[in-house]
């Protein structure tokens, strides 16, 4: 009975973008900035991936922001709890917000440990003055603004940078590899969010009025295009075809899946062959954003 | 008030090592030491102004200025936390800020100030100040690397801050926070190992420092997409700060140099450099890029070229086509229509030009380029019909390169044009650099011409040319 009670568990991954205007639009205490709204498809995105996840149960939260970027490897965060304000460097008149999360070290260190084995370089970050990116801290609070489980929280690794989007793509494939593996282990039920959007072209100026929706739309045909056959992926359980095209939809798109989070993120779920949901879709000072649950949980068969 | 002037400028490295591991490392506290020299130097020269660029700062809405009279915060990189925290409360000169601010808009930029509480300093702008200006004792600005900014943006940028300091009375000193080489090594190093990443890398910046050792910034500058494209991996910012540097210093290439130091940081090229404005006699001045003293807004106008490994030519195509101007139309086809897809797109249900019998006409050509929609020169108004400065012998090039295009595309040349009928929205303004633009290119052809004033053309442009051209024989 014991070696099953530590059977750990992927309860869901999600896709689940950061742009800091979701947050200043909500307008939750923590945000200083205040707001008339904006982005609601993609808030009420948000609502319904909370809600599919409402009375599932799960210890924690495991999380790979962009915005965390490092050169040297993949850091995590080491230490239990972090509180500070957190300003978005590049919209700080969106973004200053007050958080007060906890970490799972002991899943954190599962998976730096098992990331080493496997030859990555990885690091555990135990400075407490180092403050938690906006892209990390969005996602955390428009998935669960309760911040009630804590978070395991993945840096960026920049390789793609480095190197090419295939080499970023196969590093973040052994990564997501060993972190599937590490949560399986750990008796854990936990749900897995990579924080991206898709196509990133932005507008290089700010309206008026940063909530006008009426300013909003995305960049160009070409984006929208590129936007649709994702979601068509998605949605229809094509994970492989996703990774497949991963380096054209990137360099293409200029997506955001650059940072590492969807390639991961598709690896950690083992490649998903059933159909993701899509709870919302929508631009962001032009990028475009989908919220995407693969609910692993209903899909067990053959996971030993 | 005597006339402001910058009295010196530098380059820095930007890694937190100079401030909290410059023990662990040789190399490290060379660099340091340098920081002491340069330190000790701006405090000679009487400064009473620090102006930090910073490569660790991206922004993507213009350039943004630090505004806080007193940032204080505590400093932890990304990627070396486990060096140790910076905390900083630095003497920021707002009145400053908010001035360069505003002479940010008046040339044409995007720009906004920063005033926060808890704002994150960039670890480059930290790094700086917290060894420069150990004391706080002179007040310092701090100003964003835009992530899409091309020279033109950039130089305009460093004319703004000169504006200031000449109309203050400042005495300034500029400074860059940045790496040559950027490439580190992607898995931790024992301190005692470390080195620059490649030869390569090692070479070009040996030879950038040797340019700069010379007083030969400007030259510097025009390598910038160069050394880019060899010594750079596409962080979020490419190497531009050379391009500001050398605006603050009149794109001048006779400055008095010294390298302080040159060392590795984790495999990176960090360098302390001293750039004084006395004349070294050295390196006389090769100018080739154009000088801007007003930035137009479309990110491509202004240099000669665009390159393929600056976003710049990404965020072109990213605007929306049709934002200042009507929807775009495929060409028509039929029998005898010529299309060409080197050509701009119609703004209606019409073919680029349409052969009879011997003869071709074309459809009325504009200067707006094919793919990207921009305008050469620049539009004459914004989306909301706002005036602009517009170049007009930039726009009537663009047009006879179309012209050229479209009879390619047909088989013939632009030798085959006949007749040209000319149509200008301002012919006061105009008529001068179109008239000098056509005697350098169609006018050596010899069509018959006909120029006309007219109130407007679709799109925001200022000149327009209806064309009639002998037709390529059709074997
Ligand atoms: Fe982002």
């Amino acid at each position: 009975m014991g070696l099953f009670m530590s059977k750990g568990e992927i309860v869901a991954g999600c896709l689940a973008p950061h742009p800091p205007h979701l947050v200043y639009a909500e307008n939750p205490e923590q945000n200083e900035p205040t707001a008339e709204g904006g982005w609601e498809q993609l808030r009420w995105g948000y609502e319904r991936l909370r809600e599919s996840l409402a009375d599932v149960e799960y210890d924690a939260i495991v999380l790979l922001s962009p915005h965390w970027q490092t050169y040297i490897g993949t850091h995590f965060l080491g230490l239990p709890k972090f509180k500070s304000l957190s300003v978005d460097p590049v919209f700080p008149n969106l973004f200053r917000y007050h958080y007060d999360l906890s970490i799972d070290v002991d899943l954190a260190r599962q998976i730096h440990d098992k990331a080493a084995d496997a030859g990555l370089a990885v690091k555990m970050m135990e400075n407490p003055d180092f403050r938690v990116d906006y892209g990390t801290i969005t996602t955390g609070h428009m998935f669960n603004p309760q911040w009630d489980k804590p978070l395991v929280v993945l840096s960026s690794n920049r390789s793609r940078d480095y190197y090419s989007v295939e080499v970023m793509q196969e590093m973040m494939m052994e990564l997501g590899r060993v972190t599937r593996e590490a949560i399986l282990a750990s008796g854990k039920k936990v749900v897995v969010l990579a924080s991206n959007s898709l196509s990133h072209r932005h507008f290089t100026t700010e309206s008026a009025i940063p909530e006008d929706m009426s300013k909003e739309h995305i960049t160009s045909h070409a984006m929208h295009l590129w936007d649709m056959r994702m979601i068509e992926y998605f949605r229809t359980g094509q994970s492989q075809r996703i990774l497949d095209e991963m380096p054209e939809f990137t360099e293409q798109a200029i997506a955001e899946s650059d940072g590492g989070g969807l390639s991961w993120l598709l690896s950690t779920l083992d490649i998903p062959n059933y159909p993701g949901i899509l709870h919302g879709y929508g631009t962001i000072i032009g990028t475009g954003n989908a919220i995407v649950e693969w609910p692993e949980r209903n899909h067990k068969e053959g996971s030993e | 008030m005597s006339d402001g002037e910058l009295v010196g400028s530098y380059i820095v490295p930007v890694h937190p090592h100079t401030v909290l591991a410059a023990d662990q490392n040789e190399g490290w506290g060379r660099l340091r030491d340098a920081f002491g020299e340069a330190a000790q130097r701006i405090k000679d020269s009487g400064a009473d102004l620090l102006i930090i660029y910073s490569t660790t700062w991206p922004s993507i809405i213009g350039h943004q200025i630090i505004a806080d009279p007193n940032p204080e915060w505590v400093m932890v990189d990304n990627d070396f936390h486990d060096l140790g925290s910076i905390p900083y409360s630095f003497n920021i000169d707002d009145k400053f800020a908010h001035a360069w601010n505003q002479a940010n808009e008046n040339r044409g930029l995007k720009s906004r100030t920063v005033a926060y509480h808890g704002f994150p300093i960039d670890v480059g702008s930290v790094v700086a100040l917290k060894l420069l200006n150990p004391d706080n004792a002179i007040p310092a600005v701090i100003v964003s690397s835009n992530v899409y900014a091309n020279r033109a943006e950039t130089t305009v940028l460093a004319k703004a801050c000169m504006d200031v300091i000449k109309a203050t009375g400042r005495k300034a000193v500029a400074v860059t926070a940045m790496s040559l080489s950027n490439r580190m090594f992607t898995k931790p190093i024992d301190p005692k190992d470390d080195k620059i990443h490649s030869l390569k890398d090692d070479e070009w910046n040996r030879k950038i420092l040797e340019f700069l050792g010379e007083g030969r910034l400007e030259d510097v500058g025009q390598l910038s997409r160069t050394i880019h494209r060899q010594i750079r991996v596409n962080k979020v910012v490419a190497f531009k700060p050379m391009w500001w540097l050398s605006g603050m210093n009149q794109n001048r290439n006779n400055l008095t140099g010294e390298v302080l130091a040159y060392e590795a940081i984790h495999g990176a090229g960090g360098a302390v450099v001293h750039l004084d404005p006395a004349a070294s006699g050295a390196g006389d001045k090769e100018y080739d890029e154009d000088d801007v003293e007003y930035f137009l807004g479309e990110r491509n106008v202004l240099d000669a070229q665009s390159d393929e490994t600056e976003i710049v030519s990404e965020i072109v195509s990213a605007k929306p086509s049709n934002s200042n101007g009507p929807a775009l139309w495929e060409p028509t086809e039929s029998k005898d229509s010529v299309n060409s897809a080197a050509a701009p797109k119609p703004v209606g249900a019409y073919p680029h030009a349409r052969r009879v019998g011997d003869l071709l006409y074309l459809s009325g050509v504009g200067p707006r380029q094919p793919g990207t929609n921009s305008i050469p020169g620049g539009p004459i108004h914004d989306a909301d019909g706002k005036p602009l400065e517009y170049d007009i012998k930039a726009q009537t090039h663009a047009v006879v390169q179309n012209i050229t295009r479209i009879l390619e595309e047909a088989g013939g040349s632009i030798d085959d044009v006949l007749d040209v009928t000319s149509f200008l929205v301002d012919m006061d303004r105009d008529f001068k650099g179109y008239n000098e633009v056509w005697a350098e290119t169609l006018g050596k052809v010899g069509p018959t011409r006909t120029t006309l004033a007219i109130r407007a053309l679709p799109t925001p442009i200022a000149v327009e040319m209806k064309v009639i051209a002998k037709a390529p024989s059709l074997e």
